[in-house]
């Protein structure tokens, strides 16, 4: 019983944690149609952003807008110079936001010399809550509950905001709502900023879980994949869906089948898109 | 534009004209400069070890001021990327393009099996200051292979037993990065431990990129004495913290790259009170290792740890191998059975020797983690002189048994 | 001779002439993993660049067929040929399998099922320690000597990869020129007018999956025999998205441009880092500035800079209109 418990705190734990890994990329590609691959990078670039905040003594809720900013900048950057001109592209997409990727990742190292570096845990957030002989971080209910907020905002950004009006009708369907007098332009600008930003901040979110090293965006990103396209491609409910299916389906499979745990969150996705290929909550092929 | 292509070919015909017209080794081979190929990881997930050799291979270099035995050492750096096959190219690289004596390197024991093969055909004298792969210096040892570390399990024969015998614990979880590495050390450890009376209860695989070790860390068995770590890289600093977040209060021992001073000068007090073994520590006051930590903290300001220290006693086997052949590196096989001889009596290893089959045997410590100096430093709390990969197991019946794996031993219940 | 056959002519003499033109056996040896990441490539090709599929899993092939040949022969005691048999029969079998599986889906879909693949290939091969070495990998092995040529002579090697490397390319060229090959195209430009025209688009597509299977597994045994260890890096999707970026970077749908692509990943992996610490960062860079420049790939942009050039000097000045007539239809337009 206790081990469940404690493995489904630890499911959620880690779902949380990878909605706030691939909500941005969930958002990116539902509207643009672009798999960023750069995702892991922005993830990894933001984090370091914000330790160096933390190191200069402004403390971690700097370091998480600072992180946010500087990703959303940068993302800002490559969607206005580079991936405008490949709408519609993917193969062209694929190779530019992996040459990104490079970039970033030894521009990191570089940067930040590839020693791997711990994040504190904000303060106010350290300890454990107790009970009933069960023990758990604060943190990572912290996490939690941050994934639940950043899910509900998303979702009210969507459903009751003009902008979300706008996204979901480009969503929809793109030549309709530029015919509509949308501005898919700044429309598509503006959502890349918010999915990059969601990286960088997310990464430093997942700081003090997961620590900043070299690698760190290699073995994000595949991760985000998996949630994104389990959950259904484009559909924010889904990689919500998705991170939480992944997160317990690690927690409880790596203890119950140790032997599977190379394959454990390779396997399922497998056995989804197979049989439906859509995703869980995908509304269409892509 | 066509005038200068043309003359500038022209030029570069005539140099390799002329080049192979002279007789081999014209420019007298004795005051040619010695070169050293080193194999190091600039990109990727294991380039800050890789930046640490760089570092501690460059002050041993700087500090024989760039000349052993008289002739000048020339360095060519590769990097390999922590990938076997570039690991094989760059390899090649050095000795049919750059022409190197002797290669130091590589970091990691897959990129080292990936060129065990190369190594042997080219007779090239290998000296690794890192890859720490059992079997390389046992079950199929390498004539061209001398390693300047400790193998994976070393240090943690003698550390079982302590923790046996004078930790006084009878129950304890191992949880280890699951690759060869991790394997070796948790068995070489699990050996002795309960040959000592100790039970190793668990044993826990993460794999190298685990994401968060909330899961394994709440799998503890909650009764053991103590969890032995034994993680590589920055998995150290992950697992440490987490178990700190959990509020666990069992006590843990860790592998010397656990807290390896790469990674413990960026934890924070989770890290306090973990103890540890190895064959280095940079808090250890023998003779030999104030200079050098001394040097590196001036050069690099921070303490050296397993790999900077590893590609600086590499060097180190390097030139007291030189000075016995009086920097004759052209006889190749001299060299190595010089390298296979070397030893140095102070130094940041203390005493160090060779054995038959290309292993130091050294001091292994048994080192605790404490906040000295206002930074955390693996204070040595004893010393198991001259150490043996062996340990003190007859060399034949250990190499009779299979090298040490996943499968070594399960846990007892 | 059509121009296109005398550049086959040129750049196959060229390919002959090579090692006696260079000399030195590491260049050799690098120009013989050029052709081995080149075949590789091009039989991604076969999926990327004319079935319109983004597989990125393809080192599965490869790594799975490396792995049986060592194992085969270097462990369990067969013969080279029966190991190499085996090796790419059983690989190739195991892409009728997976081709089975990704097919269920198209697209972003197709992708992450190749990806998931490859990766239980990788944990499998990382896990199964008493079959695989595990991260240690699998050594041991030595170069065949068919017909009594020793491959361990790097030039012996290079000639002995430059033949399958010919075949390679003939064969995938003569692939999609045949009628089938046609279809394959025709899957990926209109799938809907394919079906509606009688064609089964399904099983052209697991045919071609399988085929492309085929030759990355004959790759993956050139891997094997060159490096003469396999680990398993060789499955990581590492070298999963390198193959994928060599075919896009030289030119997907190309029969030159994936040659081209693993040249240059070739080389800047291998030699441009012996001078450039931060040569990752070049590497990026450099696919980005293709994509910005040539956003079909090295092959066809510069035969279009070619053409263009060509062009300017034949209109000399009268010329009003640029190179409209130039352009090669898009290659972008597929598969949204």
């Amino acid at each position: 019983m206790h081990f469940y418990v404690m493995q489904g705190l630890n499911g959620l734990a880690l779902g949380a944690l990878l909605f706030i890994l691939s909500a941005g990329f969930s958002l990116i590609f539902g509207l643009m149609r672009v798999a960023n691959l750069s995702h892991g990078a922005y993830f990894m670039l933001g984090a370091y952003v914000g330790l160096t905040c933390i190191d200069r003594g402004y403390g971690f809720w700097a370091g998480v807008l600072a992180g946010g900013a500087t990703v959303a900048l940068l993302g800002g950057l490559v969607e206005r110079l580079i991936l405008r001109r490949l709408a519609g592209r993917p193969l062209q997409q694929v190779l530019v936001t992996l040459g990104i990727a490079f970039i970033i990742a030894d521009a990191c190292i570089w940067l930040w010399t590839g020693d791997p570096r711990p994040v504190p845990v904000p303060s106010g957030f350290e300890g454990v809550f107790r009970f009933q002989g069960f023990v758990f971080p604060k943190y990572r209910l912290f996490v939690v509950a941050v994934a639940c907020a950043l899910g509900l905002a998303l979702w009210l950004l969507m459903e009751r905001t003009r902008l979300g009006a706008m996204i979901r009708a480009g969503v929809d369907d793109m030549d309709m709502a530029r015919a509509m007098g949308i501005r898919t332009s700044v429309l598509f600008t503006v959502v890349f900023c918010l999915g990059a930003a969601l990286a960088g901040a997310g990464g430093v979110l997942a700081g003090p879980i997961l620590s900043v090293y070299p690698g760190l965006d290699s073995d994000m990103l595949p991760l985000a994949l998996v949630v994104v396209i389990l959950g259904g491609v484009g559909s924010l409910g889904g990689a919500f869906l998705g991170s939480f299916i992944i997160g317990f389906i690690y927690s409880y499979g790596q203890a119950l089948l140790p032997d599977l745990a190379y394959v454990i969150l390779f396997l399922p996705m497998v056995l989804v898109l197979t049989l439906r290929p859509r995703g869980l909550m995908g509304r269409r092929t892509v | 534009m066509l005038h200068r292509g043309k003359a500038l070919s022209a030029a570069l015909l005539s140099t390799v004209f002329l080049s192979t017209l002279l007789p081999p080794g014209f420019a007298s081979a004795q005051s040619d400069p010695i070169k050293v190929g080193f194999m190091t990881v600039r990109s990727g997930a294991l380039s800050a070890g890789g930046r640490q050799m760089e570092e501690g291979l460059k002050l041993c270099v700087d500090q024989y001021g760039g000349k052993m035995a008289g002739r000048a050492i020339e360095v060519i750096t590769a990097d390999t990327a922590g990938q076997p096959a570039v690991t094989k190219t760059k390899a090649q690289e050095l000795v049919e393009r750059n022409g190197v004596d002797v290669l130091i390197g590589p970091l990691a024991a897959f990129e080292a099996l990936a060129i065990d093969d190369y190594i042997r055909q080219a007779k090239i004298p290998t000296i690794s200051p890192s890859a720490a792969a059992e079997d390389m210096t046992q079950r199929k040892p390498n004539p061209w292979f001398v390693r300047a570390v400790g193998t994976s399990a070393q240090p943690y024969h003698p550390f079982g037993e302590y923790a046996a015998k004078e930790l006084g614990y009878k129950k304890i979880a191992v949880i280890a990065d699951d690759f060869a590495f991790g394997h070796e050390i948790a068995s070489g450890f699990q050996r002795t431990f309960e040959e000592n009376g100790g039970k190793v209860v668990q044993k826990l695989w993460s794999p190298l990129n685990t994401p968060d070790y909330g899961s394994y860390i709440s799998q503890i068995e909650p009764d053991v004495d103590a969890v032995f770590a034994a993680f590589a890289g920055g998995n150290g600093i992950k697992f440490l913290q987490q178990y700190n977040n959990y509020g666990m209060t069992t006590p843990v021992l860790g592998a010397m790259t656990t807290v390896d001073e790469g990674v413990l000068k960026s934890m924070g007090d989770e890290a306090v009170g973990v103890i540890s073994a190895g064959w280095y520590s940079a808090a250890n006051s023998n003779p030999g290792n104030k200079e050098f930590t001394e040097a590196v903290r001036k050069q690099y300001g921070a303490d050296p740890g397993y790999y900077t220290v590893g590609a600086y006693m590499a060097c180190q086997f390097l030139n007291n191998a030189l000075e016995k052949v009086g920097g004759n590196v052209e006889d190749r096989d001299a060299l190595m059975k010089a390298l296979r001889s070397v030893s140095i009596d102070s130094g940041p290893y203390g005493k160090v020797s060779i054995d038959d089959l290309g292993q130091p045997v050294m001091d292994v410590t048994i080192r605790k983690v404490e906040k000295k100096d206002g930074r955390l430093q693996n204070v040595v709390v004893k010393t198991y002189p001259a150490t043996s990969q062996f340990w003190t197991y007859d060399q034949k019946e250990f190499l009779a048994q299979p090298v040490y794996s996943r499968d070594y031993q399960p846990a007892k219940k | 001779m059509k121009p296109s056959l005398l550049w086959v002519a040129a750049f196959g003499a060229v390919l002959i002439l090579l090692p006696q033109v260079i000399g030195s056996a590491y260049y050799v040896n690098l120009c013989s993993q050029i052709l081995i990441a080149a075949i590789l490539a091009s039989s991604l090709n076969i999926l990327v660049g004319f079935g319109g599929l983004t597989s990125l899993g393809h080192a599965a092939y490869a790594g799975t067929a490396a792995y049986f040949t060592v194992y085969l022969s270097a462990h369990a005691g067969f013969g080279y040929l029966a190991g190499a048999v085996m090796a790419v029969a059983g690989t190739t079998a195991m892409a009728l399998l997976f081709g089975l599986l990704a097919l269920r889906a198209s697209g972003l879909g197709f992708l992450m099922i190749t990806l998931a693949l490859g990766q239980i290939l990788w944990g499998i091969a990382y896990r199964w320690v008493s079959l695989t070495g595990g991260d240690n990998g699998l050594g041991g092995f030595t170069r065949p000597q068919p017909f009594g040529i020793d491959l361990a002579d790097p030039a012996a090697f290079y000639y002995f990869a430059l033949v399958v490397f010919g075949l390679a390319l003939f064969a995938i060229h003569r692939f999609m020129h045949s009628p089938f090959g046609q279809s394959l195209q025709g899957t990926r430009d209109q799938p809907r007018r394919m079906s509606a025209l009688g064609y089964n688009v399904r099983s052209i597509q697991l045919l071609s999956f399988v085929y492309a299977g085929f030759w990355g597994a004959v790759a993956g045994l050139l891997y094997a025999y060159y490096h003469q260890f396999v680990s398993p890096h060789v499955l990581h999707l590492t070298t999963s998205a390198e193959t994928l970026l060599m075919v896009i970077a030289g030119g997907a749908g190309t029969l030159f441009g994936p040659v081209v692509g693993a040249a240059l990943v070739v080389i800047l992996k291998n030699v441009a880092s012996a001078y450039i610490a931060r040569w990752m960062m070049l590497l990026g860079a450099v696919f980005v500035a293709i994509v910005l420049f040539m956003p079909d790939g090295l092959v066809p942009g510069v035969s279009r800079l070619f053409r263009r050039f060509r062009n300017t000097r034949r209109t000399a000045m009268k010329n009003t209109e640029p190179d409209a007539a130039a352009l090669p239809p898009t290659l972008g337009k597929r598969s949204a």
